[in-house]
């Protein structure tokens, strides 16, 4: 299982940058989660980003009707989700990035701001996790 | 072409989270729990994701544009300011609370689970409402200065 996972995890990541790289070979995109949302959704947005948005829940409709199993369902109440969701969408559009535009994109540019954004949320979401299941 | 790259982006995309485990919230919070039973798996995400996609941006930055498009659309930002850290603080503490991230939360859509359509909801609040005082910070800034 772990090494199943393991490969899995490693494959999934390669996929993710596979991605990346289309988006900017293509449209000259960063592929960053966020942003693309933002930018669809947004008035003065682009509907050029609804496709990959349409993508990305269709491989999710397609992946959950082979594998139902392969989605963990959210392990937290309608409160804690509601408040996460929240700061995920005001923190990512302050920010100018999620995990994969700062995460993967950013870094694999050799941002600095990029490095910063990353660091910051792997610790506040460490922070978070601890507090919530060691001191809760 | 615009619209077929970025289909093709989002389903090679949505096809890397769900392999990854990436859309599994429970994974995810086990990987940011240091301090328990931490689950390293996800870095492999990062390391497949990260010598991918900087090998192929290198390649690909030494076209002078991209395939569809007159020119690269990239953040020209150098600036390590409150907003970046701040933000990025605050998007964190939402990771760490639910285990999801956006690009899973639109996958994990797929369920229909009511749970899930909560933070995504929740969230494009979230972005609408940031955009919306963004906006009023600018124009404030703007008229200060007129």
């Amino acid at each position: 299982m772990g090494l199943t996972a393991d490969l899995h995890a490693l494959a999934g990541g390669a996929l993710i940058g596979l991605a990346a790289a289309i988006a900017l070979v293509g449209n000259g995109w960063i592929a960053g989660v966020s942003g693309i949302v933002g930018r669809a959704f947004v008035p003065g947005g682009r509907a050029f980003r609804v496709p990959f948005l349409i993508g990305l829940i269709g491989t999710g409709v397609i992946a959950a009707w082979i594998a139902p199993s392969a989605f963990g369902a959210p392990v937290r109440g309608l409160p804690m989700l509601a408040v996460a969701g929240l700061l995920v969408g005001v923190g990512t559009s302050v920010a100018n990035g999620c995990t994969s535009g700062h995460g993967i994109c950013g870094l694999a540019r050799f941002s600095m701001r990029s490095v910063v954004a990353t660091v910051a949320f792997m610790a506040t979401g460490a922070a978070t996790v601890f507090i919530v299941r060691h001191m809760l | 072409m615009l619209l077929i790259f970025s289909l093709l982006a989002g389903i090679i995309f949505g096809a890397g989270l769900t392999l990854s485990d990436m859309v599994n919230p429970a994974r995810v919070l086990n990987f940011l729990d240091v301090a328990g039973h931490w689950d390293p798996t996800l870095i492999f995400v990062m390391a497949g994701g990260l010598a991918v996609t900087t090998l192929g941006y290198r390649w690909i930055f030494r076209r002078s544009a991209p395939v569809a498009d007159d020119r690269f659309h990239l953040p020209t930002g150098r600036k390590i300011d409150l907003p970046l850290v701040g933000g990025s603080a605050l998007f964190g503490v939402g990771w760490g609370l639910a285990g999801i991230c956006p690009g899973p939360a639109f996958a994990d859509l797929a369920t229909l689970e009511p749970k899930v359509l909560l933070f995504v909801a929740a969230m494009l609040v979230g972005m609408v409402a940031a955009y919306v005082l963004r906006g009023r910070v600018y124009a404030a800034k703007a008229l200060r200065q007129s």
